[in-house]
């Protein structure tokens, strides 16, 4: 069974400029003593998640709401286990699949089929799996011969249906997503919006990180307000939404 | 800090238990040697991309090691007053490995860095990307060996079974180019100066290294060469394809440098393995 569990976890960010991550600076600093050295090393740190605490179990439908900067893309990554927290605990059962950027592993100047197995393998799998789930993948993009193109010569939208077609071909038990997923005309946003329900449904749990109402209530089933870092709410998503308009207004 | 993950990496996987720095350290690695399809790709696609729609491709490797070391190789022998037949099959070797070497270090500072936004994106064990900077240089290597084949049938060169001691040797150089890359590759996220300042040294260490000229040319005292673990590094893998036995000291510093290297390295990568995704 698939399960997140966030203990008192805190993330922060050193803010490294060119000035501080020079080596000149530390050498200087060694070299004086440590009087310019309090300028010289002294660097911003930005607290991007302070003392979040959450239990995620199987079957959940997660939506993170906040304001830009609020935490929820870092919070997703320490899903994802991409940040290792400063402090707290992170305990993740299940395999993990951020959807975070849709081009991600994507090479323009290989074809489409290329770039199918190339993502896969990013993704996880091994070249055996990515050929037994090549031919439903070109199926589903409906790009035909373009398949054999290179992608620099993809329309934005044909680019989109790939990536798109690429990620949720996994099944994953746990699938995290940040919001602008899904591009493409009408006719394959409504393909890809069956498809996405499908897939959130095979999974064991959804985290999504969205701004939209709309998607948040067809996707999730409850939701957590962040800001500053904090988590602020916590509950159904009328709830959420409410605290959300009333913090924003 | 206590970060547990389970079966994060491979699907089915499952690793329950809490895990110190030095376990998910050598999980990194293991793991990473575990993706070798995915690095292997990777590697093979690197070379293609630089040549992509080339008429002759990654043969373009073996192209321009070919004129260039066939242009220095007669300038140099004039210069020496060395036969070409001795000279051309030693510098040739010489500037194959140290372009193996060099490669490894110089593409090692950004083996982090060029991979930025897989690291961001992805949960994925950091040891592939070295292993990808081998693989493509390796792939490399093979390439330019070409040369050296052409140069031994047209001088009727044949280096015997000693030759077989090149394995070993090139082995060595492998495991030494994995630490060397973890090692400045970390550094190099956290402190964006060293690539520049690792470009340097290497361009001074080819001249220092006795490539292009021979350590019997030294006059005074071989210490300068003898002490440089690069000279020893070069001779590992050069002297048995010229059908020489590599001494005992040159097995002792190549093995040492890789057992130093190792701990040190390791060192790095256990305390700051977590922070490369703050850095890159």
């Amino acid at each position: 069974m698939a399960s997140i569990r966030l203990d008192h976890v805190s993330v922060l960010f050193p803010i490294y400029n060119g000035t501080s991550r020079s080596l000149k600076n530390r050498l200087i600093a060694a070299g004086t003593g440590g009087r310019i050295g309090a300028d010289g090393t002294r660097h911003v740190v930005v607290q991007a998640l302070s003392d979040v605490s959450t239990d995620i179990v199987h079957g959940d439908r997660v939506a993170l709401v906040g304001r830009n900067g609020a935490g929820k893309t870092t919070l997703l990554r320490v899903m994802a286990g991409i940040y290792e927290p400063a402090d707290g605990n992170v305990i993740i059962e299940g395999q993990v699949a951020p959807l975070f950027d849709v081009s991600l592993g994507m090479d323009p100047e290989s074809t489409g089929y290329e770039n199918i197995l190339l993502r896969g393998l990013y993704l996880g799998l091994s070249k055996a799996e990515v050929a037994v789930k090549i031919e439903e993948i070109a199926d589903f993009t409906e790009l035909g011969t373009f398949l054999e193109m290179p992608l620099r010569t993809y329309s934005a939208g044909m680019h989109a249906r790939l990536a798109f077609a690429i990620s949720t071909c996994i099944e994953p038990e746990i699938l995290l997503l940040d919001e602008g997923i899904g591009a493409g005309d009408e006719a394959f946003l409504e393909k890809a919006r069956h498809h996405i329900d499908a897939f959130v449904q095979r999974a064991g749990i959804l985290v999504l990180a969205s701004h939209s109402e709309q998607l948040v209530q067809q996707l999730c089933s409850r939701a957590i307000l962040l800001d500053q870092g904090r988590i602020i709410a916590a509950g159904s998503i009328n709830e959420v939404f409410e605290k959300y308009r009333q913090a924003a207004a | 800090m206590n970060v547990n993950h389970a079966g994060l990496w491979r699907r089915g996987g499952s690793i329950t238990s809490k895990h110190t720095q030095l376990a998910k350290a050598l999980t990194d690695i293991y793991e990473g040697l575990n993706r070798w399809e995915l690095w292997g790709t990777l590697g093979w696609h690197d070379i293609r991309h630089r040549y992509r729609r080339s008429i002759i491709g990654p043969f373009w490797i073996t192209l321009s090691m070919g004129i260039m070391v066939g242009a220095l190789g007669f300038l140099y022998a004039q210069f020496f007053g060395q036969p070409i037949r001795n000279y051309l099959p030693f510098l040739a070797l010489g500037i194959i490995i140290w372009g193996f070497i060099s490669s490894l270090i110089l593409e090692g500072c950004v083996v982090f860095i060029a991979s930025e936004s897989v690291i961001r994106q992805l949960r994925a064990p950091l040891s592939i990307h070295v292993f990808r900077v081998l693989w493509r240089n390796l792939i490399i290597f093979a390439h330019n060996m070409v040369i050296y084949l052409v140069i031994m049938l047209i001088f009727g060169i044949w280096p015997g079974t000693r030759a077989l001691l090149a394995i070993p040797g090139m082995l060595i150089l492998c495991l030494n180019g994995i630490w060397a890359s973890f090692l400045v590759g970390l550094l190099s996220t956290r402190f964006r100066d060293i690539p520049m300042i690792a470009a340097n040294i290497i361009q001074i260490l080819f001249f220092f290294t006795p490539i292009i000229w021979n350590i019997d040319q030294l006059r005074t005292s071989k210490l300068v060469a003898e002490l440089n673990p690069f000279y020893h590094l070069v001779e590992i893998v050069r002297m048995p394809l010229l059908g020489h036995s590599p001494p005992l000291s040159t097995w002792l510093v190549g093995l040492g440098v890789t057992a130093v290297g190792y701990v040190v390295a390791l060192g790095f990568f256990v305390r700051f393995r977590a922070r490369i995704a703050y850095w890159v």
